[in-house]
């Protein structure tokens, strides 16, 4: 036979709905990740999207070399797929770069930030104390700290590494400690009469109901993550999409500084796809 | 008076539950001094209104939440936290949104890191007309299914006692009946000691074998009413005149009676 539970001891039991205030929190829940993906429907609605990117890019087209609008100024639409397309190779290992910057700085920074969250909100105390400095990390810029960084780490990946995790890693804790102060006393409750132990109820419903909100974060953090990486590539260093970005702008070489735009813009939207995805999977039953 | 007839050992016994919160706003009393024992087999109607400390009561014997003094002793035993012999059943289901039907039966096994009784949990899901249903969501099912589905995920580990929590407030009136008959024959033919907590008069009547009647703030028993309604009841029972009279009884006796401290147990030989 185990003990009360800690939480319940001297709780009313009274479940009022809608505790936690995580759907209040409507920017950028997933409800409206879905409004953006998950209302296109059908093949008419698909197809009119791809309409209207035909008219914009054949209109862009058309109107650039209407003007004799120069190259240096605006490159057309299909000289700057055609720079990516023969370019290609010069850029894949500053693709590679960048997506590695993100990948691993992204991967420490969100872990670091769901193990906090997932600590800190179990105890309110700490919680208040440590609310402001997190805040603090979240407004500010990660970017700005990049030539600091560079001097202490030189110019190789770890500055950039580094930034990356410091950009992603607030992102990610905030919006997870979002989730994970939503409690539902009344399925604690269900978990405790049946035997679980902290732990357990942790695991089992804790974890699932922060879920939503943990998906929510990573999106913005990877995201954030994108930005800084670029940024810190543009500062310093000698490699990386931003790096190419600066590099071609010198250069006047606007088909392949529009190239580096449009792979930016892929990853960006990869990612947007890729947790829509997994919220679909993970957290579909909030809406 | 016990219902059934038997004299013997009482399967659960509170002894003089006191529960008072400490809240920001001062010392809120749930529950004073209530003492109720409560026979193998028997179905118990915890009746009163909102806020007059049952959910506290039913926490209590749970082994939910300690009380601020008195105990609760399941058979014979003090009950000090969640205990395997006691199930619960929640308001509103109380289903884990983010896992299927089958999922959510499962995990009290999980969480005793048992294997699952696949059989006994196939036996009840097709006694309560669920089979089929295994991997809907529970926002794909009724919320009279989603009750079903909860009162197969307490009994799936095989309880002695049964701790419901006003199951069927949150359903329409039909399902309510419904559900209630349903209720009445998996207690009959398993013989579970069932403590069912409600604010519904007619349900009580319907369901119970004793109801202990509550007054509100704080908390007190305030009458006892024994149901002798031959079993098994159908629904037409709830429109023969002594089923009004119960409730009429009932509803004059917290019309009249909230306020007297009395445990005058009212006798209704029907």
């Amino acid at each position: 036979m185990s003990t009360v539970d800690r939480e319940l001891q001297d709780t009313i039991p009274e479940f009022k709905k809608d505790k936690g205030g995580a759907q209040t929190v409507d920017i950028t829940n997933l409800s409206a990740m879905s409004g953006a993906l998950g209302s296109i429907r059908s093949w008419a609605e698909v197809g009119a999207i791809l309409l209207v990117a035909v008219v914009i890019v054949g209109g862009a087209e058309l109107l650039l070399r209407l003007l004799e609008v120069p190259q240096y100024i605006l490159p057309t639409p299909s000289q700057t797929v055609t720079a990516l397309v023969t370019d290609f190779p010069l850029l894949a290992p500053h693709i590679g770069v960048t997506l590695t910057e993100l990948g691993v700085g992204f991967a420490i920074g969100a872990a670091i930030g769901f193990v906090l969250a997932a600590v800190i909100t179990q105890f309110p105390f700490v919680e208040k104390i440590v609310a402001p400095y997190i805040l603090v990390l979240v407004t500010t810029p990660m970017l700005a700290l990049v030539p600091l960084l560079i001097l202490r780490f030189g110019f190789g990946l770890e500055p950039r590494i580094i930034a990356v995790a410091l950009a992603s890693g607030p992102m990610v804790m905030i919006n997870s400690a979002t989730g994970f102060r939503r409690t539902d006393l009344a399925k604690i409750a269900l978990a405790r009469s049946f035997g679980a132990s902290t732990l357990q109820i942790f695991l089992k419903i804790r974890i699932p109901m922060a879920m939503p909100m943990v998906i929510v974060g990573l999106m913005i953090g990877s995201i954030f993550g994108l930005l800084t990486a670029v940024g810190a590539e543009m500062v310093g260093g000698s490699s990386g999409l931003g790096n190419r970005l600066a590099y071609y702008s010198s250069l006047i070489q606007m088909p392949q500084f529009f190239a580096c735009i449009l792979i930016l813009a892929l990853i960006g939207i990869s990612i947007y796809v890729l947790f829509f995805w997994i919220g679909k999977k993970w957290a579909s039953w909030e809406s | 008076m016990r219902a059934n007839g038997t004299e013997g050992p009482a399967k659960l016994v509170v002894e003089h539950a006191t529960k008072h919160y400490q809240t920001k706003s001062g010392t809120v009393r749930a529950l004073e001094d209530y003492s109720m024992a409560v026979a193998p087999g028997e179905l118990i109607c915890v009746l009163g209104p909102s806020g007059c400390g049952k959910s506290t009561l039913l926490w209590a014997m749970a082994g939910l939440h300690g009380l601020t003094s008195g105990r609760v002793l399941l058979d014979g035993q003090p009950v000090t936290g969640p205990h395997p012999a006691i199930g619960m059943v929640f308001q509103e289901a109380n289903l884990l949104p983010w896992r299927n039907l089958i999922k959510n039966i499962q995990l009290p096994f999980e969480i005793k890191r048992a294997r699952p009784d696949q059989a006994r949990i196939d036996r009840l899901l097709a006694r309560v007309g669920l089979a089929g249903f295994e991997h809907k969501y529970p926002r794909e099912l009724s919320g009279g299914m989603q009750q079903r589905a909860s009162i197969v995920r307490s009994l799936s580990v095989d309880p002695e006692v049964l701790l419901m929590d006003e199951p069927f407030g949150a359903l329409d009136a039909f399902t309510r009946d419904e559900m209630n008959l349903l209720l009445q024959e998996i207690w009959l033919e398993t013989g579970k000691t069932i403590v069912f907590i409600t604010h519904n008069i007619a349900e009580a009547v319907f369901l119970a074998d004793r109801i202990m009647v509550m007054s509100p703030r704080p908390g007190r028993l305030a009458n006892v009413f024994t149901v002798d309604l031959p079993r098994p009841r159908p629904i037409s029972v709830t429109t023969e005149p002594h089923f009004f009279e119960l409730v009429a009884a009932i509803k004059g006796s917290i019309d009249h009676g909230a306020g007297a401290a009395g445990h005058a147990a009212v006798e209704l030989g029907l």
